[in-house]
């Protein structure tokens, strides 16, 4: 076991894991962050996407030892005071889930999408999205909750040039 | 272990049928003031009331019970589960209806076997044409219930009085009581029974409308735990080996090097052989540092497969036709159009996203386990079994799951991680991994379709003969009308593992069924739809059928080698769905993308509309992979192709065009709609394959390597 500092949802959080140990692992079953889920352990689904400095990553694949300094967002770091991030609010309009089990890694991934392209097209978000599995089936509903977040983001932040 | 075949669970079984045991249930103490309404399904049962919760005498046969607080907030009870169908939603809606209250007054307690009345599980398109009936008559009969203690408190008739916004009112508004209020400081059981005339679709308020899901807000915040989120205090982790292949006998064993591990137990009972750690990481270490050797039998592969399940017939099973009328052989014989092929479909995964996981816990002899199942007493009754307990000994909880499709009706990781947990001594969490899920559940069956039929100069049929080897008899029979009929289901003995999957055999029968009406219709020189239309009777069907086809603009731009058009349509468990597909061919003939597809449906009366839509879209989606590219590889009792790398899924990529056409028939009762949505899109895209291409693609999935074959030359 080696000891750990990690910086998740603006909290540093001690933990004592193997070096090879995932990510994934240790969120769900050190620190109790359930919100990632494991769906494959292979990089194939998407299910176990959190943020490291901003950069949608699969948790399953990246060792604990490999994010030490790094800035960890998972699904439970999103949003503030009980507000939901204009993602979240998207998701729950369209109605954008089945089981659920797939929503926390979509919502993460497109909060990335929408932080590098804040108005991505149709295929853009297709592209940005296809590593994340929906085994419901609902991708025609996440990709309008994609748009609709997008509309709801420049709606709440005026553009760079009105803010100056 | 032996291949098993699960049966398809579409008929209760009667040694399950036993009601719930209420008498032990102290559960009724927790919830407080108010009045508990416990629905009996026979009228024979005695009126009875004012029994206190601590009474213990319930009746044994209840079919579902609600109870409403001093402060008007209702919770309902339900045995079903809520696996992303959204009945959670849609069940409620139910009840708000009928007992005239806010939806959002209304909690939904579901598959906790302490405390939710017995029920089969959730399968089989139930839910909705059994399920909300009886919520519904119970609620009708509470709301009564309501109405005549305000008339005893008032003392006025109940017939002025009417319930409205979970209030009792007299007079027009001149006074009234939250239901809260009347219940207060009140203590009651009521037992009623479904004789209440329940409110008509037409004049539904609450039920047939869009409500949103219920708790979408914690599936998106991460809030909401699933069965694998389970954490119980001083839980331990386990793994389970698992043979190298399926029949597997164990020849050697060395644990020795796992054992030293710190904190690791293994567990071996028999062949059954387990390890548990104080974290994830360690167990499965441990689990990789078992030496084991197997002996594998050879066993078949997909290589003639199809001959394989033609030719081992399940013996004892019972070998009649499902229907026979006239002779088809006869009409055979003289008939200017015939038409006879094989058709078949490859074992698939259910792949749910969330893999199979339970924690199990024992305490004081009671073992409570939270599990991913579609069957929480299903689950309960193989623990009972399995470790020798009663009923109250065993409580089985399903939080809100990722998903089923028919793949978690079995108790696997409960019995394992009981098992685990008892040895043990502390709760145990075990959740497969992906490559366990994809070998060790259970597969939709593979099977061979084998149709001949024939029509007459007008393209009217006049034969239809179908058999089906192994994968099952949903759907068997034909919706047209045909005058010489002989359908036949032939069980076999499976070398894989099988069971339910969404829709059962009603996805391979109705693409066997509907890619040979479209060459008897190419045959004859009809447009398939008119071909369709004139041999078919069914009017909800033909409804369907011609609602997608207008939508779609059938027949207004012929197919060609780079688009072509598929119709298909099919019926079961009282849904209608008809199918417009439009494939994109390119690559010079080799790359397939569905490009658009129409959906009609019809099954009654709409209780909510978005959910339907979401049910039907990802029926579609979830339909592609089937239909295009999901198989299960398999050789020598091992699964080849067991991660999402190989075993290739719809993604967003995948996605087409998705237009949706319901089709509300209020005057009509509400069948479920989880299912069937699912089966028109296979044939529909290989219609359209044969409209472009000249190709009949006879088998699912249709192009297993990713792309076309070339044309004959």
């Amino acid at each position: 076991m080696a000891h750990y500092l990690l910086h998740i949802n603006g909290a540093s959080l001690h933990v004592a894991a193997p070096s090879d140990e995932t990510l994934l692992s240790v969120l769900r079953n050190r620190l109790d962050l359930t919100g990632a889920k494991y769906g494959c352990g292979e990089g194939q689904c998407g299910a176990c996407t959190v943020l490291i400095d901003g950069v949608p990553t699969r948790s399953c694949l990246i060792p604990v030892s490999a994010v030490g300094g790094a800035k960890i967002v998972t699904i439970e770091g999103l949003g503030q005071d009980g507000q939901l991030t204009p993602v979240q609010q998207a998701f729950v309009e369209e109605g954008a889930l089945q089981c659920g089990y797939c929503t926390s890694g979509m919502v993460l991934r497109a909060t990335a999408l929408l932080r590098e392209t804040p108005q991505p097209g149709h295929e853009q978000i297709v592209h940005a999205m296809d590593g994340n599995l929906c085994r419901c089936g609902t991708y025609p509903r996440i990709v309008a909750a994609v748009q609709l977040a997008a509309r709801l983001q420049a709606r709440a932040v005026p553009p760079e040039g009105a803010r100056r | 272990m032996t291949p098993q075949h699960i049966p398809a669970l579409e008929v209760l079984p009667a040694s399950e049928s036993s009601g719930p045991q209420l008498d032990r249930r102290d559960f009724l103490k927790l919830l407080g003031g108010g009045v508990l309404v416990c629905l009996v399904p026979s009228a024979a049962m005695p009126q009875e009331s004012g029994r206190t919760f601590g009474g213990h005498e319930l009746p044994k046969e209840i079919s579902a019970w609600l109870h409403i607080a001093a402060d008007s907030r209702v919770t309902v009870f339900t045995g079903k589960v809520e696996v992303g169908q959204n009945i959670r939603t849609s069940l409620a809606q139910s009840v708000a209806e009928e007992l005239r209250v806010a939806f959002d007054s209304i909690t939904m307690v579901m598959g906790d076997t302490d405390l939710v009345p017995w029920d089969a599980g959730t399968f089989g398109s139930r839910t909705t044409p059994t399920m909300t009936p009886i919520l519904r008559a119970m609620a009708a009969a509470a709301r009564e219930l309501l109405v005549e203690m305000a008339a005893r408190r008032w003392n006025v008739a109940a017939a002025t009085l009417t319930a409205a916004d979970g209030k009792i009112v007299h007079a027009q508004g001149a006074r009234s009581l939250t239901y809260g209020e009347l219940t207060r400081g009140e203590k009651l059981v009521k037992i009623v029974t479904a004789q209440e005339a329940l409110t008509p679709a037409r004049e539904w308020k609450i039920a047939g409308t869009p409500v949103p899901k219920v708790g979408a807000r914690d599936f998106v915040t991460g809030r909401h735990k699933f069965p694998s989120d389970i954490v119980r205090p001083g839980m331990l982790y386990g793994a389970i080996l698992r043979p190298e292949g399926f029949n597997a006998l164990l020849e050697s064993l060395d644990s020795a090097a796992a054992e030293k591990l710190p904190g690791v137990q293994v567990i071996r009972e028999g062949n059954f052989v387990g390890v548990v750690a104080p974290d994830d990481y360690t167990a499965h270490h441990a689990l990789a540092a078992i030496d084991a050797r197997w002996k594998v039998p050879p066993q078949p592969s997909n290589q003639g497969l199809f001959d394989y399940l033609k030719s081992h017939p399940e013996s004892g099973e019972n070998d009649a036709p499902l229907h026979v009328a006239g002779s088809v052989a006869q009409a055979m014989d003289t008939a200017p159009i015939k038409m006879e092929e094989q058709y078949t479909v490859q074992y698939i995964a259910h792949a749910p996203l969330e893999p199979r996981a339970a924690v199990a816990e024992w305490q004081n002899g009671k073992l409570t386990v939270w599990t991913g199942t579609q069957r929480p007493f299903g689950v309960r009754d193989q623990l009972m079994e399995e470790f020798h307990l009663a009923s109250h000994q065993v409580r089985v909880i399903q939080p809100d799951m990722g998903s089923g499709y028919g793949g978690k009706h079995t108790g696997d990781p409960a019995l394992e991680a009981a098992h685990l947990a008892k040895v043990a001594g502390k709760p145990v969490k075990l959740v497969w991994t992906r490559q366990e899920e994809f070998t060790w559940a259970y597969f939709r069956p593979a099977g061979l379709m084998e149709i001949r039929a024939a029509a007459d100069h007008n393209g009217k049929l006049i034969a239809w003969e179908h058999h089906n080897y192994n994968s099952g008899p949903s759907a068997l029979t034909t919706p047209y009308t045909v005058p010489n009929q002989l359908v036949q289901y032939h069980p076999s003995q499976s070398p894989l593992r099988q069971g339910s999957y969404r829709a059962l055999a009603a996805t391979a029968n109705n693409f066997a069924r509907e890619a040979h009406m479209d060459r008897l219709a190419h045959a004859a020189g009809i447009d398939p739809l008119e071909f369709r239309l004139k041999n078919l009777d069914e009017t909800r069907l033909r409804a369907v059928l011609q609602a997608a086809a207008d939508k779609f603009g059938w027949g207004h731009v012929p197919s060609t080698p780079e688009r072509g058009f598929g119709i298909a349509c099919g019926t079961d468990k009282g849904g209608y769905v008809a199918t417009c597909a439009a494939v994109e061919i390119g690559d010079g003939g080799k790359q397939v993308r569905i490009r658009r597809v129409v959906q009609a449906w019809e099954s009654g009366a709409i209780v909510n509309p978005d959910g339907l839509r979401n049910q039907l879209a990802g029926s579609m989606i979830q339909a592609i992979g089937g239909a295009l590219f999901e198989q299960i590889r398999f050789a020598n009792g091992r699964i080849l192709n067991p991660h999402f790398a190989e075993y290739r899924v719809p993604r967003f990529s995948d996605m087409p065009e998705i237009e949706i056409v319901l089709v509300n028939r209020k005057d009509l009762p509400s069948a479920g709609a989880g299912e069937i949505g699912i089966i028109g899109l296979a044939p529909a895209v290989a219609n359209a394959l044969f409209a472009a291409t000249g190709m009949r693609l006879s088998h699912m999935p249709m192009t297993p390597h990713g792309y076309l074959p070339s044309p004959p030359s």
